[in-house]
Order: C-alpha cells, then sequence, then structure tokens
C-alpha cells in the first residue's frame, strides 16, 4: 500500500502501523501525536512531563520486563539531559548483565541543524551515541526511508536512535507503509564512476544536487546514503570506493571523531581499499563551532552541495577556479 | 507471619551478614578484584522488604546490592561467582558487584550510578500496569539519591500515573562520603510529601517494622493507588567502597556502640525468644557458614570465561 507522504507524516504512519502490529509497543513522549492518543489511548501513547531521564530510563525498565518502548525525546540535544539512562544504563546495559535480556526501546529524535534555530538545538548527535556503543544509530534521508527504517527500527531487539533531520519536513513521496528496511544496509541514492560521496540524513540531498551540478561538468559522482550509522555497512561503501578509487564524506557534524572519521578510516584501513584510492580521501563537515542563529553565519558553517562539488573537482584534478575561470 | 517465615527471615539476615563480611575479606585480602560495597547493618531492609513480595515482583537495586540480591532470591554460588568475574556468575563476569542481575527472580539489576535505578523501576511498574498485571516493583536507594534529578522525575510521575512502585530510601546518613544531611534541602518525605506521595518513616534495623511497612505500601501498589515511599533509618557499619585497603569506619564511638546496639541481628533473635518462636542461632550460624563455603567453592571451581566471550551479549542478534 503505498501514499503520498510528507517525511513526519511518514514517521508517525509507520509509529502507528508498528502500534497496531505489536500489542507490547507503547509511545512515551512529551508532545505525542494527537492522533495516536485518540486512535491508542492515553495510556499507551503517554504525554509525559518534561523529564527525559525518568522518561529515557522508564523505556530502559520497561524494555527489561518484556515491553517495546517508543521514546519521543522531540529534539535531540533534550536527550542530552538524559545521558545517564542512554550511556550508563540503555547502552550497556545489555552487555553488563551478560545478555540475560534484551532491551528493544526505539528513541526518536529530530536533529535541526539548517533551520536557524542556533547552538543548542542543532546537533546531529549520531556520533556520540555510536561512540556509547550499544546503541544503533539511525538516520533516514526521505519519507520512505523513514518509513521503512522506523519499522526496521521497532522490530530490531536493541536500543534503536532515530536521527530525524528536520530540514527534510517540507519533503514528500511515495512510501510503502508495508515496506521494513532491515538496519545496517546502505544504499547507493544515485550511481556514479568517479567518486564516491558517503551521506546520510539531509546530506544525501545536498550529495545528489552536488552530483547534478557535477555531471553537467563532466563528473561522475557515485551517492551512497549510508542509511544506519551504527551499524555501517562498509560493505557498500567499501564496493563503491573499489569501483570510484576516490572518497568524500559528507556528514552536517563537527569534523572529529565523526562519522566522516570513521567511515574515511575504515575505508583506507582496508590494504585492498586503500591500493585503489586514486586521492586522498576528504570530510566534508560543519565547521568546528556550535551552530550559529544569523541565516548567513549557519550557511558558512554547515556543509553544503557546493563544499561537495568543491571537494569533487580538486580531486578528480580540476580545481574549482578553473571551472569557473572556463564558465567566465 | 508463620515461625517458620519468621525464622527464614532472621536466617536470610544471618546470610546478607555473612556473606558481606566474607566478601569483603576476600576483598581486602585481594582474593577478588574490583569495588565492593558491604551492606552489613543494613540487613533488616532488604529482608523486610522482600516479605512481602512475590518471585514475580521486580526489584531494583544499587551499588551496595548483594543484599538485596540475597533477599529477592538469587542463588549464592553464581553471585559469588559474579564476584569472581567466572563463567558461572549472574553475568558471566561481565558485571561484578555492582552489576548483579538475576531477571529470572525479577532482580532487575543493580547499578552503579547513583539515582539511575529510579527511573529504571517507574518502567518496570509502568510495564506492569500497561499489562494490568498486579505485579509491584521495588525500588532500592541510599538517601544520597535524594538530591539528584532522578528522584523527583520519578516520584513526580510515578504519583501522577499511580504507577504501583513502592520507592524504599535505605537512609544510612551518607552520601558516598559525605554527611547526607548537610547535602539536602529537607528531607526525602519532605520531597515526596511535596509531589503528594505518601510516605512512611520506619526502623531500618527492625526487619518487622520494615516488612509491615512493606505489607501496606505493597497492597497499596496492588491495589492500583500508586507510590510509597519508605524511609528506613539505618547504620552502615562499614565504610563507603572497598578495594584492597581497609578504610576506617563511619560515625563516632558513641555513634556506633548506639547503634551496635539496636543490631537487626541479635534483635530480632531476642523479638523471636519474646514471641516463644523457637530458633537457635548457633545451629543457623553453622548453616550458613556451610551454605557460603558452598557457594565460595563454587565459584572458586568456576572457569575464567572464554576470552572471547568479552565479544559477545552488546546486541540481541535475533530479529523479532
Amino acid at each position: 500500500m503505498s501514499e503520498r507522504l510528507k517525511f513526519f507524516d511518514a514517521l508517525d504512519a509507520a509509529m502507528a502501523a508498528e502500534l497496531r502490529n505489536d500489542p507490547d509497543t507503547f509511545v512515551l513522549g512529551t508532545a505525542p501525536p494527537a492522533a495516536m492518543v485518540e486512535e491508542f489511548g492515553g495510556s499507551r501513547v503517554r504525554e509525559m512531563p518534561i523529564a527525559e531521564s525518568a522518561m529515557t530510563g522508564m523505556a530502559v525498565g520497561a524494555a527489561g520486563s518484556g515491553m517495546h518502548p517508543i521514546v519521543l525525546w522531540s529534539c535531540v540535544n533534550f536527550a542530552f539531559n538524559a545521558f545517564d539512562q542512554i550511556v550508563n544504563q540503555a547502552a550497556r546495559i545489555r552487555y553488563m548483565f551478560g545478555g540475560q535480556a534484551d532491551f528493544p526501546i526505539l528513541f526518536r529524535a529530530r536533529y535541526l541543524n539548517g533551520t536557524r534555530s542556533a547552538a543548542q538545538h542543532s546537533q546531529t548527535a549520531y556520533a556520540l551515541f555510536a561512540h556509547a556503543g550499544g546503541l544503533k544509530v539511525v538516520v533516514p534521508s526521505g519519507p520512505a526511508e523513514a518509513a521503512g527504517l522506523l519499522r526496521g527500527s521497532v522490530r530490531d531487539p536493541n536500543p534503536v536512535i532515530l536521527l530525524e533531520p528536520e530540514r527534510l519536513r517540507p519533503l514528500d513521496d511515495d512510501v510503502d507503509l508495508d515496506a521494513v528496511i532491515p538496519l545496517g544496509s546502505a544504499r547507493v541514492a544515485r550511481p556514479g564512476d568517479d567518486v564516491t560521496v558517503v551521506s546520510l540524513g539531509y546530506t544525501v540531498i545536498e550529495a545528489c544536487r552536488a552530483a547534478d551540478a557535477l555531471e553537467a561538468e563532466g563528473v561522475s559522482a557515485e551517492v551512497v546514503d549510508l542509511r544506519t550509522v551504527v551499524p555501517l555497512d562498509l560493505a557498500t561503501i567499501k564496493a563503491s570506493v573499489g569501483k570510484t578509487g576516490r572518497l568524500i564524506v559528507v556528514d552536517e557534524s563537527l569534523p572529529t571523531c565523526s562519522v566522516a572519521s570513521e567511515v574515511i578510516t575504515s575505508v583506507v584501513e582496508d590494504p585492498e581499499c586503500l591500493a585503489l584510492l586514486k586521492s586522498a580521501p576528504r570530510r566534508v563537515c560543519t565547521a568546528p563551532v556550535p551552530v550559529p542563529f544569523s541565516p548567513q553565519l549557519e550557511d558558512r558553517v554547515l556543509p553544503d552541495w557546493g563544499d561537495v562539488r568543491a571537494a569533487a573537482l580538486e580531486m578528480t584534478g580540476i580545481s574549482v577556479a578553473d571551472r569557473e575561470g572556463a564558465g567566465r | 507471619m508463620t515461625d517458620d517465615e519468621l525464622r527464614d527471615l532472621y536466617r536470610q539476615m544471618v546470610t546478607i551478614r555473612e556473606f558481606e563480611s566474607r566478601i569483603l575479606r576476600l576483598r581486602l585480602d585481594g582474593e577478588i578484584e574490583g569495588v565492593v560495597h558491604p551492606y552489613i547493618g543494613e540487613e533488616a531492609i532488604a529482608v523486610g522488604v522482600c516479605a512481602h513480595l512475590r518471585r514475580d515482583d521486580a526489584m531494583t537495586s544499587t551499588h551496595r546490592g548483594h543484599g538485596h540480591c540475597i533477599a529477592k532470591g538469587a542463588d549464592l554460588g553464581r553471585m559469588m561467582a559474579e564476584l569472581f568475574g567466572r563463567i558461572d556468575g549472574f553475568c558471566g563476569g561481565k558485571g561484578g558487584s555492582m552489576h548483579i542481575a538475576d531477571f529470572e527472580i525479577g532482580m532487575l539489576g543493580a547499578n552503579g550510578i547513583v539515582a539511575a535505578g529510579l527511573p529504571i523501576a517507574c518502567g518496570s511498574a509502568l510495564a506492569a500496569q500497561l499489562r494490568d498485571s498486579d505485579q509491584v516493583t521495588a525500588c532500592m536507594f541510599g538517601d544520597g539519591v535524594a538530591g539528584a534529578g532522578p528522584f523527583h522525575e520519578c516520584l513526580n510521575i510515578a504519583g501522577l500515573q499511580r504507577l504501583p512502585i513502592v520507592f524504599v530510601c535505605e537512609d544510612n546518613g551518607w552520601a558516598a562520603n559525605s554527611v547526607s544531611g548537610e547535602m539536602l534541602s529537607g528531607t526525602p518525605a519532605s520531597i515526596a510529601a511535596g509531589h503528594q506521595v505518601r510516605s512512611t518513616a520506619v526502623d531500618g534495623t527492625d526487619v518487622l517494622d520494615v516488612a509491615a511497612a512493606m505489607e501496606e505500601a505493597v497492597a497499596v501498589a496492588r491495589g492500583g493507588e500508586g507510590p510509597t515511599l519508605i524511609v528506613a533509618r539505618c547504620f552502615r557499619y562499614q565504610g563507603h567502597a572497598y578495594r584492597n585497603v581497609d578504610l576506617p569506619l563511619p560515625g563516632g564511638e558513641e555513634e556506633r556502640r548506639a547503634w551496635l546496639e539496636r543490631d537487626p541481628i541479635p534483635r530480632f533473635a531476642e523479638e523471636l525468644a519474646r514471641r516463644g518462636v523457637e530458633l537457635d542461632p548457633e545451629a543457623v550460624s553453622r548453616e550458613v557458614e556451610e551454605e557460603l563455603g558452598a557457594a565460595e567453592d563454587f565459584a572458586r571451581n568456576s572457569p575464567v570465561p572464554a576470552l572471547d566471550s568479552a565479544l559477545a551479549d552488546l546486541f540481541a542478534e535475533a530479529p523479532r
């Protein structure tokens, strides 16, 4: 069954489908969708006080008791109030108890990069969570991906953090609500031959825009959409790099210990991949500062298609200055 | 309670006391590693609380959690094996003293982070509420928790949503190495009152006093009437946390003497005598020693885990 849905409507529709599908699922959130409270009742879709630490820990306790919680953190920065419960509890409780119990939990949160929301509402956070170990981390790049990944996340028997880029809000797409995307498979969003652009979440859009521009300039870029940070689908990345010999990772996070760092390290650690590289890989990341408010300043620090294009042209041996000179 | 049940409470307290004494000795001698937080002096609380819990009721515990596990019914050999880091430990040697859990008996785990167990306990209570079961969760914590955010968040939510939970504050007067009263504006009970959560104060050295409060709190929770905070005043006989160095004992000489006079174990033996319940304390001690000796042998004979098991258990594999 396919429906035309916007990004967040696709996520909510998939969540409602999972609630219908599994009686052990329930929702805790500071502002759960009214339609879902209406359909499932206020006990099962429970409006919570602004208490992220309690809400997050309650999900851990309920999951360990055989339930399947879905927690709505709203903006991911609010979840930092619950860092103990996320890192010390959710991420390691299964391991430290020797695998006695499973903790299937879906945590949903938005990151607001690119929406003039300033420093405390603009952080992708996926690298932070990936570094905790024990958390699966999912970042959808459009409505159809979002619905399939949400359903895959709920069916995964582990704590999963689904990070939803606010900038994808206006996107709509034909969404197959029956589709379930298992976690750990990247996809090639656009095939190409000269350079691999690994991207995730909103940066898939920028990467594809860059690929369009590059195509007109005679450079064929392959865009890989990671879809999940944990587990990381290195096979898809390596297959693409093996074909193109060039690697750019575009990640709207700080470069230090980022997904971009991890992807590049994993590629160059592999002697076969390293031997196939025609140029040094590049990170295209957010400038190493918090995200500023002013639209002009925010645009200055976040990576966009132009940064990807410039990096690709440099790597393929064509300087941007040459191109722009030739165009004039 | 029947005479057998009363005798069992006594035996459980002795078991906890002797288990902890043995573990402290093993730790100071370097026979086991890591850190241990002895529960000595607080035995009446765990035992009184568990006197009114069913096997399918849940409990969350703390860094000072051995007593809670024993009272909830955890196997002594497997506990000891966990403390030795062996394969037969409850967590296969991955948890150690601060992370013993036995989900089979509703022991949802000791926790090394002060106040972290409260939200988890609320989640366990929420699960029971959503399932319409009458299971109750007992949430154990120390008085050092009262200044931490989750205490306030959880009292609010448990009160608001009438969660079937009993918060048990083991008030030993210490917040790690600080005097807890000097770290708190108000008291745990006054904070609970602020959240309109009922609370009751008990003598944490009197197992029957604790059990009576627990019986009432459990009935309230099972009846859908929500949470209770039990504040159990007690004395921690030993230092906060031990590695291989002995520590100065808490409290002044006078304070210690006063508390030792109220020691929960001989005091309960006297109470049983007053009630005409037959009890041979020496025989109990002998039997407990034998049981603990066997548990220690079991632990020492348990193999070290296969080294690659360090890489297992992070994620559940099976698709649901």
